[in-house]
This record gives C-alpha cells, structure tokens and sequence, in this order.
C-alpha cells in the first residue's frame, strides 16, 4: 500500500475530443465513470452530449450508444447535422445505437411492484450491438415523470449507475436544472464523480454560453466560468489558462518590418512570442505598421492571422497598396489569413472563442488584431480586461507573437490603455502634430521589457514606399533637428 | 359493454418471481372478467430484447392491451386488482363516475 489514502491517484481519462474541455478537465471524463451534465433547456446539454460520442467515434474508435428520452433519431439527427455531425452514417456503420426511449405516463397504470429491467435489457442489447465504450442518457430525468412510484425509480437508477460501472462504461448523464438543485430531480445525489454545469444567458441582447466543472473527484480542474461557443464546427470550450502559465519566454527576436524600428527596439525587433501595442490617435500609421510586420511575417515563409474589425480584407489591402506594401502575395502564399468581422455582432465571449478557433485552424507565428479598441465597446472594462488577459495568455502560451493596435481619442488614453498595457510586452506609440501648417507624425517606444530601447521620439512618413522612420526627435526639445543621426 | 376480444401481452424479463405473480394474477383477473375472450401472449425480454422496443417497454412487467384500442400499458405485478380493471378498462377511472 501506498503513502496516502492508497488509491491509484491517477485517474485513467477519455478525452471528449472537445475543444477546450479535454484542458480544463485536465485530460478528459473519468474512464469507467458517469458524468452529469446540467443545465437549462437550450444550454447545450445534449449538443455536449452528442459531441463526446461523435468525437470517441471518429477519433477515438469507441463505438456508442445514445439513449435518447426526449427526440427521436431522425430528431436528434437533425439537430446536430448543424455541427457537421453525420449521426445517420456512424448508425450505418454500426458504430452508433440511437435509441428512442419515450413513456407516456397517460397510458400506464402503476399496481404493484416493478424495476427497470426492461430498460436495462435494451441498453444492453445496443452496447453489444455495437461494442459501446461510450454512453449518454440524455436526459434519463424524464422518467420521472413517466413513473410514478419514486422510491423504485430511484432504486433502479441507483442500480444503472452501479451497473454501468461494472461495464467500465463511459457515460454522460444529461440533467435538466432544478429551481435551487443542480438538477430537477437530485441526479447528483447518484453521479458523484463529476459534474459539469453548463448556463445560456442573454446579457444586453448578446448570448453567452458559459460551463463550469462543478465538481471532479479526484482530479484537478479548472474551476472559473468557461464560455463556450456552438456553431458549424461543433462545440468548443474557451479555457482560462491560469492552469497552464508556463509558457516560455523565447529570446529570439523577430523584425518589425522596419530596419529603423528593429533599431529602436535593440537592434533586432520584437520577442518572438511577446505582446506588442500600437496606440494612436486615427490617422496616425497604426494599420500600416501593423502592415509592415505581417508582411515581414510572410517574406519569412511565417503564417500570420490578421484581425479586421474595421476595415473589409480588400479596403485594408487597397490601402495597403497605396502605401506602397503590397500583401496581396503573401495572401496568394496562403502565408496571410484575414478574420474580418464586425465587432458588434457577438458577444466579447463569442469573439474571443472565434479567435481562438481561428488561430487553431490557421496555426499562425504571428497575430495582428487591429484595431482592438473596437472590442472595447462591447463589454465593461472589466470583461474586456479579462478577455485580453485570456487572449494574451493564450497566445503566448502557443508562442505566437500578437500585435495590438488601439486607437486612442483623447479621454480613453488612461483608461483603456492603463488597463491593457501591463498585459503588453512593448507599447508602441504613434502621434500626429500640427507643425508648420504641417502635419507629421511621431513614433515612440513607450516600454519594451527586457530590452534596451530607445526613448527618442522620432518623425516618420507614410510614403508610397511604405513607412518611413526619419529623424531624430529630442525629447523636450519642440524644435527640429535636421541632423540625421542612427542609434 | 361489448363482447370485444382482449389481446393482451405481458412483457418479462426472465422468470423472476415478479413475472410468476404478474402472470397468476394476469390469469385470475382474465377468467374472471373476461371468460372466453382473451389472449395472452408472454413475451421473454432476455430472449429477444428488439420485442419490447416497439411497445416502448421499459419496466417489467409490463402489461399492454393491444386490443381493444387504444393502447394501455399495466407495469407491475398486477397485484391490485381494481387498478388492473381501471387500467384494461373494464371499471371505470373514477370513483363514482357515470357510465
């Protein structure tokens, strides 16, 4: 026997090929084990779900069976087509069971003593059918509505659940969300091991799905609010990465695409994997120098994934091209991805799963989110704060470098920018003046941890050759030196 | 009421003393009601499990009048005499109920 309690502490997981929630639950649910899964009507329950044996199917090879109290097969074949879940073909190849169980309690009079063999038959009989190594009982509650003796239907889950285990089934138990209890009818008073809790709540008339590990026996897990996205391609959990903060911090350093910023930074440039933010006022060169490091990107054969929330793809490439950067090859190279999207249509939460998924698809070294002050107008401070931290978190755990811009109009310089400059490795900062009946353009660098870099402010243009940095500006000095002077 | 033909199955999961009681008071209750007209066919879930998935069965026993129609299902050990009555339609639902 072991020090300890003298279990095996490590718990054997099947992962639920689930984006997101195979991290959070540090692996996967619990071999051999029911799993609950509550929440309201809509709140993905049952989508959950299907993805777990979807997933084990095709990825994992462990055949299926869902026995479905609510929707019948051609139903729930329906539902989840939207996912690109074929449930009609994993049934042809005999790789799934779908079965309808259905009661209804008006045609069935209760005398005298029963149990659920029947129902265990059945189940039985689809586990062999196929070799199940994968159950959902989606959601077994509605017997208790069909049965009218309790104390017997509450024996005979009692039993399931033991039975289940004997079988070293894998099995997800879906539970509708009681007034003051997890779940309407106490299923967590038989499923112990773990329960996840999954919410769909409209705030400001912008949806947000959100799943919590309530409890994991035995394992550990994350325990904040994940929000979690439903769409086309299936389910995907957003985790917090307070669980894995290790990333490592690279030394090798990657070039702005400008010889005289790379100078002002050190000589080499960025980190490679740092956060970069450019602020300025509009007008001030903060796309065209993100333009210059996804073009410097791609020239290295690096992919880089470019955020639009202002402009269309082929405006910003338009504008681009007047400026004299033309990106239209590295798009041709399959080396620059652009995500435009309005920032309004989804929820700060929504927006942040989509970007993870679109770094997942796209794999990029290189991150451009430009501007991300349109972000800012669709949440509080505080969500906006927390969902950079998330985004940051991440991508610096994938080492990818990301570069923010942020357009500042005067007042929201302290707060925005207060609020998410610390998450930022170099803070950029670009200004127009009016000089002699002139407008120029200044760029400084505001901080840039771990490397020397210059704290001059020098004038650049935007010239049909790109952006050109020129002069040397004296901090302090208003006046203009002419002299040309290199770092 | 009508000399109708009563098709009745009874649905169990192997000999368990369940299904003997279920099956004696199933054959007390039909000789004494329904002399005459009456089937019974008993049906062995564990030797053919596909049979109780058209009637949706899932407690055992299961009584299902087939006919006459409608559909009516009697799950338990038919102890109750009176309910099984109720439940084939031979009494009515209600205490006390005309017709």
């Amino acid at each position: 026997m072991s020090i300890g309690n003298g279990e095996d502490h490590s718990i054997k997981k099947v992962p639920t090929g689930i984006a997101g929630l195979d991290e959070i639950t540090d692996g996967g649910l619990p071999f051999g084990r029911p799993t609950l899964v509550c929440g309201g009507p809509g709140s993905g329950k049952t989508l959950l779900g299907t993805s777990f044996l979807v997933n084990g199917i095709v990825r994992y090879d462990e055949p299926a069976v869902l026995m479905s109290f609510e929707e019948n097969a051609a139903e729930l074949t329906q539902d989840v087509a939207s996912l690109g879940f074929n449930l009609g073909k994993l049934i042809d190849d005999k790789k799934l069971v779908v079965d309808y169980v259905h009661i209804d309690r008006s045609e069935i009079e209760e005398t005298g003593e029963y149990d659920l063999e029947g129902l265990f038959v059945r189940l039985e009989h689809s586990i062999n059918l196929v070799g199940a190594r994968r159950i959902v009982l989606d959601t077994i509650e509605s017997l208790f509505s069909g049965l009218a003796d309790q104390s017997i239907l509450r024996a005979e889950l009692r039993r399931l659940f033991r039975w289940l285990r004997d079988r070293n089934l894998t099995v997800v138990v879906t539970g509708e969300k009681g007034e003051s209890t997890l779940t309407r009818y106490g299923l967590e008073e038989y499923i112990t091991d773990v329960v996840i809790q999954l919410d769909h709540r409209v705030l400001d008339q912008i949806s947000t799905r959100r799943l919590r590990i309530v409890k994991y026996r035995g394992s550990p897990h994350g325990t904040n609010e994940y929000p979690f996205l439903i769409d086309d391609s299936g389910l995907s959990v957003l985790p917090v990465t307070s669980l894995t903060l290790r990333h490592e911090a690279a030394s090798d350093r990657v070039s702005t695409g400008l010889p005289k910023l790379d100078q002002m930074l050190g000589g080499e440039g960025y980190y490679r994997g740092s956060t970069v933010l450019i602020t300025g006022t509009a007008g001030t060169g903060k796309t065209t120098l993100a333009a210059h490091f996804a073009d410097a990107a791609a020239r290295r054969g690096e992919r880089c994934l470019y955020f639009l929330f202002e402009e269309s793809p082929s405006q910003m490439l338009r504008n681009m091209r007047a400026a004299g950067i033309d990106l239209a090859p590295a798009v041709d190279a399959g080396l620059l991805t652009f995500h435009a999207d309005r920032p309004s249509r989804y929820g700060l939460e929504t927006h942040l799963v989509m970007m993870h998924r679109a770094v997942q698809e796209c794999r990029p070294t290189v991150v451009i989110v430009d501007p991300m002050t349109n972000l800012l107008t669709i949440g509080t401070q505080l969500d906006v704060r927390a969902m950079l931290t998330r985004m940051v978190d991440y991508l610096k755990m994938k080492g990818i470098t990301a570069l923010f811009t942020s357009l500042t109009a005067g007042v929201d310089l302290q707060t925005t920018d207060a609020m998410i400059s610390s998450l930022m490795d170099t803070w950029i900062f670009t200004a127009l003046e009016e000089r002699e009946r002139r407008l120029r353009r200044f760029i400084y660098v505001l901080k840039s941890r771990g490397m020397p870099h210059s704290d001059e402010m020098r004038e650049f243009r935007i010239t049909g050759n790109g952006l050109d940095i020129g002069a040397l500006e004296v901090a302090g000095n208003r006046g203009r030196r002419h002299a040309r002077r290199d770092v | 009421m009508p000399e109708e033909m009563f098709d009745l199955r009874l649905y169990v999961a192997g000999q368990t003393p369940k299904a003997v009681r279920a099956f004696a008071n199933l054959r007390k209750i039909c000789d004494e009601h329904l002399a005459g007209r009456y089937s019974i066919e008993v049906i062995d879930l564990l030797e053919d499990p596909m049979l109780g998935r058209g009637d949706q069965i899932l407690a055992v026993p299961t009584l299902v009048r087939r006919l006459p129609a409608p559909i009516k299902k009697i799950i338990g050990d038919l102890s109750n005499t009176e309910r099984v009555l109720v439940g084939l339609d031979l009494r009515p639902r209600l205490k006390g109920a005309r017709g």
